[in-house]
């Protein structure tokens, strides 16, 4: 897990800042890269801190607020901590037609969280998700980067292990 | 056999396509064929004559979209071609196949459909779910510009086209073109006023072409083979073949290329495998979430613009949903609208305040708690909600479709559901 105290500084690393610059040189203006520079953010810190927001935006030259508003648009943003794996479970109507709602329901009683939260352990952190274009293999599931399909109540134990 | 272009080099089981297999198969060739060497003007009339037609949904006509791109002045800036990669449309699963299985067709696609309206930079707008579609689409891009048919003076001709993945951060709205270029500027991504349209001032101000996956990877095959074999590639009046899917309780779901216009009845009982064992068809929604669902005869329907069009609905991206005989039509058309309620970009009134009060009575008549009068709300909110006038962006009115399809052809369940105060559907979903 990344540290809680790299997470609230408020000033961005090296590299965070060499990837984001990366993004801005094939753009017409810096703030165009407001959504690229959150994403690289997120993806050392986790989520995207007060502290983080308020460095990128003066990296992009942009009002803390502004780029909030633009932070919490996007559902994959995240603007509170989340686990080490995002669990993005397809709750769209292919899969909600093969059972995805039982298999939903199956993951909230074994990991003992609701929509939203973040296991005790901090491992998970169960979301809802928009069709993941796998509605032929439903109900279909992310687990951080891995697709899983075919869902039955008993395979899901398997990959949650 | 029927010809399948743009799946010809994917098959089950067969590993994704990189450069050295796809050049194997005539890669590439129409690039060299066509940069430098065929006017643009001329492939803008081949892809005009083929009567391609955009595979995102609407079904504009691709030649007539990229004639409205003006011709190109001396020291201007840039001008863009975004590839629509964000394919968030429940029940849709086609654009994904084509980008992890053969990226260099998109790519190939997007080189000739930038020289035609003269575009120096792309980008692929695509989901962030779909990890392996965006490596494999980098790591494609790598290729190309290591033999120079991307990047600065293409083989060696005065054409230049950098290209670009740039990866979504989640959002059904960013799929609708204007939101999609607002989200590619690193803004929110509502919706933009139309007129200006794309064509004439989009990306930063500047001239740009929005194509869905699809529509971007049939361009190689029409450059090459021409306009009349395009158009033979149909059964109806449409031209070309389709990536056609179906999802729900049929025997074997997937996605097929198959001639455009081929029939639902073909479709589902030759492809799909007909209904598992146990269930009946009760109705589908042709073409993703937001199209009117058809039920009763709609079999020998063929799947091309103009049928599903008389039929009441829209081809919209020809993956079907179906419904069958034991899932609850009230609780599906619920899912679907708690779907389009969450992802209203929450601009206008209609969409941002309707949507969520139609999907509360739809719970509350699923749950066992509606009342008569709950039917004339749904009926006035989706005339309300559904005409385009009303809102901003075309979201609310696709949201109503299967609502407003749905209130006309299953009203009796509708009302046994009121009237005895619960589902009477136990074997589906529920
Ligand atoms: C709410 C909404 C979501 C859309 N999502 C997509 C999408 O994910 N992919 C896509 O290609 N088109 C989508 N469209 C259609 C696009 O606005 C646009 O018409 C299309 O990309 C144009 O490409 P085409 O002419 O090649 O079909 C969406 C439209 C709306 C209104
Ligand atoms: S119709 Fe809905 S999605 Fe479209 S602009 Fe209005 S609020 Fe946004
Ligand atoms: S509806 Fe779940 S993957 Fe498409």
């Amino acid at each position: 897990m990344n540290s809680v105290r790299n997470n609230l500084a408020s000033t961005l690393t090296d590299q965070e800042v060499s990837e984001i610059e990366a993004e801005i040189s094939h753009l017409p203006d810096r703030r165009s890269a407001a959504i690229d520079a959150l994403k690289i953010v997120q993806k050392h810190r986790g989520w995207i801190s007060d502290g983080s927001l308020s460095a990128i935006a003066r990296l992009l030259g942009m009002s803390d607020e502004e780029l909030d508003g633009i932070a919490t648009f996007y559902t994959l943003i995240y603007r509170k901590p989340v686990g080490e794996k995002v669990i993005l479970c397809c709750d769209s109507v292919s899969c909600w037609i093969m059972g995805g709602d039982k298999i939903t329901n199956k993951i909230k009683s074994h990991l003992n969280v609701e929509l939203g939260e973040t296991t005790e352990d901090s491992k998970y952190t169960l979301l809802p998700v928009t069709c993941l274009g796998d509605c032929d293999h439903a109900p279909a599931m992310m687990v951080g980067d891995e697709l899983h399909h075919d869902l039955t109540e008993s395979n899901i134990e398997e990959i949650l292990k | 056999m029927s010809e399948t272009p743009l799946t010809r080099n994917i098959a089950p089981g067969k590993p994704p396509t990189d450069l050295a297999a796809y050049d194997a198969n005539g890669g590439y060739q129409a690039v060299r064929d066509t940069i430098g060497k065929v006017d643009p003007d001329g492939v803008l009339d081949i892809i005009k004559d083929s009567n391609l037609r955009g595979r995102g949904g609407a079904g504009y006509p691709t030649g007539m979209k990229w004639s409205f791109v003006p011709k190109p002045r001396p020291d201007e800036g840039h001008r863009y071609l975004v590839a629509n990669a964000d394919e968030m449309e429940p029940g849709t699963f086609k654009d994904r196949l084509l980008m992890e299985f053969d990226p260099h067709q998109l790519i190939e696609g997007m080189i000739l459909s930038s020289y035609t309206i003269s575009a120096d930079r792309g980008y692929i707008f695509i989901r962030d779910e779909y990890h392996t579609a965006i490596k494999r689409l980098n790591d494609a891009i790598k290729e190309a510009e290591n033999k120079n048919y991307l990047g600065d003076r293409i083989l060696g001709t005065d054409f230049s086209f950098h290209l670009h993945v740039h990866v979504s951060a989640g959002r059904y709205i960013c799929g609708e073109e204007t939101a999609l270029l607002n989200s590619l500027e690193g803004k929110r991504a509502n919706p933009r006023a139309k007129p200006p349209f794309p064509q004439v001032s989009g990306l930063w101000g500047r001239p740009t072409i929005v194509n869905n996956v699809e529509t971007l990877c049939n361009i190689p095959h029409i450059v090459t083979h021409g306009a009349d074999w395009y158009q033979s590639l149909g059964s109806g009046n449409d031209a070309g073949t389709k990536l056609y899917g179906a999802s729900g309780r049929v025997k074997k779901p997937g996605c097929w290329e198959l001639p455009i216009g081929t029939s639902i009845r073909e479709i589902l009982e030759n492809h799909a495998g007909g209904m598992l064992d146990g269930y009946e068809l009760k109705g589908l929604l042709p073409g993703g979430a937001s199209t009117d669902f058809l039920v009763a005869e709609p079999l020998d329907l063929p799947m091309d613009y103009e049928s599903i069009m008389q039929a009441g609905s829209r081809m919209g991206t020809g993956t079907m949903i179906i419904l069958d005989d034991k899932t609850c039509p009230v609780g599906m058309i619920a899912n679907l609208m708690k779907f389009f309620a969450r992802e209203s970009c929450g601009f206008c009134t209609p969409c941002r305040e309707g949507l969520p009060w139609v999907k509360q009575i739809l719970d509350g008549i699923e749950a066992g708690t509606g009342r008569l009068g709950d039917m004339d709300i749904l009926e006035r909110q989706s005339q309300f909600i559904g005409a385009i006038s009303n809102t901003h962006c075309a979201h609310a009115p696709g949201a109503i479709e299967p609502l407003s399809s749905g209130l006309k052809y299953f009203h009796e369940d509708f009302i046994a559901h009121i009237e005895n105060k619960t589902c009477p559907y136990t074997g589906g979903a529920t």
